[in-house]
This record gives structure tokens, sequence and C-alpha cells, in this order.
């Protein structure tokens, strides 16, 4: 795993320097070459902008006012018919805040590492969790918003169902490995 | 289905803190947030401007078409809709391997870009081409292969082994993105018909 460790540590610096000394031997106009593609960088952050804020503004209140909380606490007995084992009722609330924002899985995926133990299998299981799904729902309104895709087709469909399938993978290993 | 989701978040939470006695949290929650998004959206632009300055520089010196081809065969299998020598194609490679790398920071600006290339070729400008669909499964897929936040926090909570968790990660992980794959394809087809 340091492997990995050190490439992550040395990937920037490296294209930081192969890509510019490749292109000056191929007599590209570095300096004007790097700038005219920076520019871009400008507009597409305040193309995205507004869909970050509707995307941010709607998430937060639906947090901080205990809407989750609630959803989270409603879905608990509807899961405990459907089968799901009572140990892992825990886990709901991260569930459903994982694919909508990454900053608020992040704290309740913490919450439940202090509260649990690190090194429990609602600990374990959260760190799972929060290392192995994105934030499938709001990089897709990011995405499609920056070109002005309208219609997502099935795009949220296939996002969700891999979360799905993530959650399912994350607690049937869990609890094969510990 | 987007604008309906949108809507149940601001609805759903406006009510809930209405009926909780809560109904200030929402002015504060909603200005925060707003001004959040402008800090996002700033931190982005400075990061974005970097890479896309030197994308545009391995773009010129052929860098990018040169690992496109190298991982030609395998994007082929999952994008048959992209055109071989699809400029996309160096944009979605350099998002996954930052994806994978953990380099969150510089695979935002790949992956928008990686957008707007297969927004090029899109037939329909409003609507998400398959190639996207396809795109963006792969991306929230398959993620990290070292979760170093979470590692992060597994060391400051006193973990035993702050790092045992990386395997499941990968193997969870793996599995979403299969799954994420087969199912494209059959959706793709769905679509077809």
């Amino acid at each position: 795993m340091s492997a990995l460790g050190e490439i992550s540590r040395w990937a920037i610096p490296f294209l930081l320097l192969v890509i510019p000394v490749v292109a000056f031997l191929r007599k590209i106009p570095v300096y004007e070459s790097f700038v005219s593609g920076a520019e871009e960088g400008f507009k597409t952050g305040v193309r995205i902008l507004p869909f970050l804020i509707g995307m941010l503004v709607a998430m937060r209140i639906f947090i901080d006012s205990g809407a989750l909380e609630l959803l989270g606490r409603a879905l608990r007995p509807v899961l405990l018919r459907l089968g799901l084992d009572p140990n892992l009722t825990a886990i709901i609330p991260l569930a459903i805040m994982r694919p909508l924002s990454g900053s608020g899985s992040l704290g309740v995926a913490t919450q439940l590492i202090y509260r649990y133990g690190p090194d429990s299998f609602i600990g374990r299981l959260a760190s799972t969790l929060q290392g192995s799904t994105d934030t499938t729902f709001f990089v897709l309104t990011v995405y499609f918003g920056s070109v002005g895709i309208r219609k997502y087709r099935y795009a949220l469909k296939l996002g969700l169902l891999a979360d799905l399938v993530g959650l399912l993978a994350a607690i049937w290993i869990v609890t094969k490995v510990f | 289905m987007v604008n309906l989701i949108w809507l149940i978040l601001l609805a759903g939470g406006i009510l809930v803190a209405a009926v909780t006695g809560r109904i200030d949290t929402v002015t504060a929650s909603a200005l925060k947030a707003a001004e959040m998004g402008v800090e996002v959206a700033f931190e982005l632009i400075g990061v974005m401007s970097l890479w896309l300055g030197l994308m545009r520089l391995a773009e010129e010196a052929g860098l990018v078409q040169g690992i496109a081809r190298l991982f030609g065969p395998a994007l082929r299998l999952l994008f048959p809709s992209l055109k071989p020598d699809s400029p996309a194609l160096g944009a979605i490679i350099m998002n996954l391997s930052a994806n994978l790398l953990g380099l969150g920071n510089a695979a935002t600006p790949f992956g928008l870009k990686a957008m707007q290339e297969l927004q090029k070729e899109n037939p329909e400008p409003e609507v998400a081409s398959p190639a996207m669909c396809t795109f963006l499964a792969l991306n929230t897929s398959a993620i990290t292969l070292v979760p170093a936040t979470i590692i992060a926090v597994r060391l400051k909570a006193q973990s035993a082994h702050p790092t045992e968790i990386i395997g499941p990660t990968i193997f969870a992980t793996g599995c979403a993105m299969t799954a994420a794959m087969i199912a494209d394809r059959f959706f793709r087809r769905g679509q077809k018909s």
C-alpha cells in the first residue's frame, strides 16, 4: 500500500515536469499553450457555479432541518420488516447521505466511527462505505449542468444502482473479513 | 427527475423545520450553502485552470492521444459510440487515473473536460448521450484505491489498524463498478429498441 502512496505523492510533480518538457521538445510554445488552455478553467468554473449553489442549498436545508434524520428513522421499521439485520440500522443515515453530499456523509461517517469505535463492525462498515462510493447525485447534477444537459436518461438510475451494489458488497465483505 | 428531487429536498427540509420549530436554520443554512457554492467554485477555478492548461500542452504534444491509443481497446468496449481517436477518451482516462490515485482535485477538471468533449459528439445537446451515461457511471463507481480521508479519521479515532479497510473498500468499489458496467449495457440496449 505504501507503494501506492508513493505513486500518489510523485504523480503531480511528475506530470508537471514531463508534459511541459515533452511539449517543448515537440516545438510547442509551452507557456502560451498552457495559458490558452488555462483560460477554459475560469469559464468552466463560472458555468458550474449555479448548479453547485442550487444543489448545495437544497441539500444543506434538507440535512440541517433534520429531514434526513427523520427519513432515516421512518425507513428503519420498513427495512427491518424487509429482513434487515438490526445491527445495521445505524448505517441507514450514511447510506442515504452518501450519494447526496460528500462533506455531509464524511460528517456522518466520522460520527459513527467515534460513537461505535473505528474497529467495531459499524465503524469498519462506515469507513468502507465512505471510501467505496461517490456522491453520485451531486456529481451528476454538476457534470451534466456544466455542458447544458437537461435530460439525464438512465444515468441517475445507473449511478444509484451502482451505489446500492457497493453498499451490499461493503456489508458482505465487512461481515466476512473481520 | 432532478427537478422533482430538488423540490423534495427543499420542500421536505423546510416543512420539517417548520414543524419542529427550527425554521431559523433554513435561512442560515440556505445563505451559508450559497456562500459555500461560490467558495467551492472559486477553489475549483484555480485548480481547473492549472490542469486544463497542462492538458492543452499534453494534447498539443500528442500525449493525450498516445494514452488514449494505449487504453483504446478496453475503452472501445465501454464506449462503442465514440470515435476511436476521440479526444474525450484521453480526458476520461486522465479523470479515472486521478480518481484512483486519490487526486480528487485533479480529477474534477479532467472529468468536466471529458464531458465537454463528449458533448461535442452528442447529436442531441440537451439529452445525455449513452457515452456520457457510461462515463458518469464509471466515474462515480470507480473511485480511489487508498481512501486517505477516511484513514485519517480512523487514525484520529485511535484505530488499531487504520488502513485495514483498504482491501474491503477496493472490493466494494470493484463490485459497484462491475455492476454499473453490466447494467449500463442493458440500459443502453433498452433505450435503442
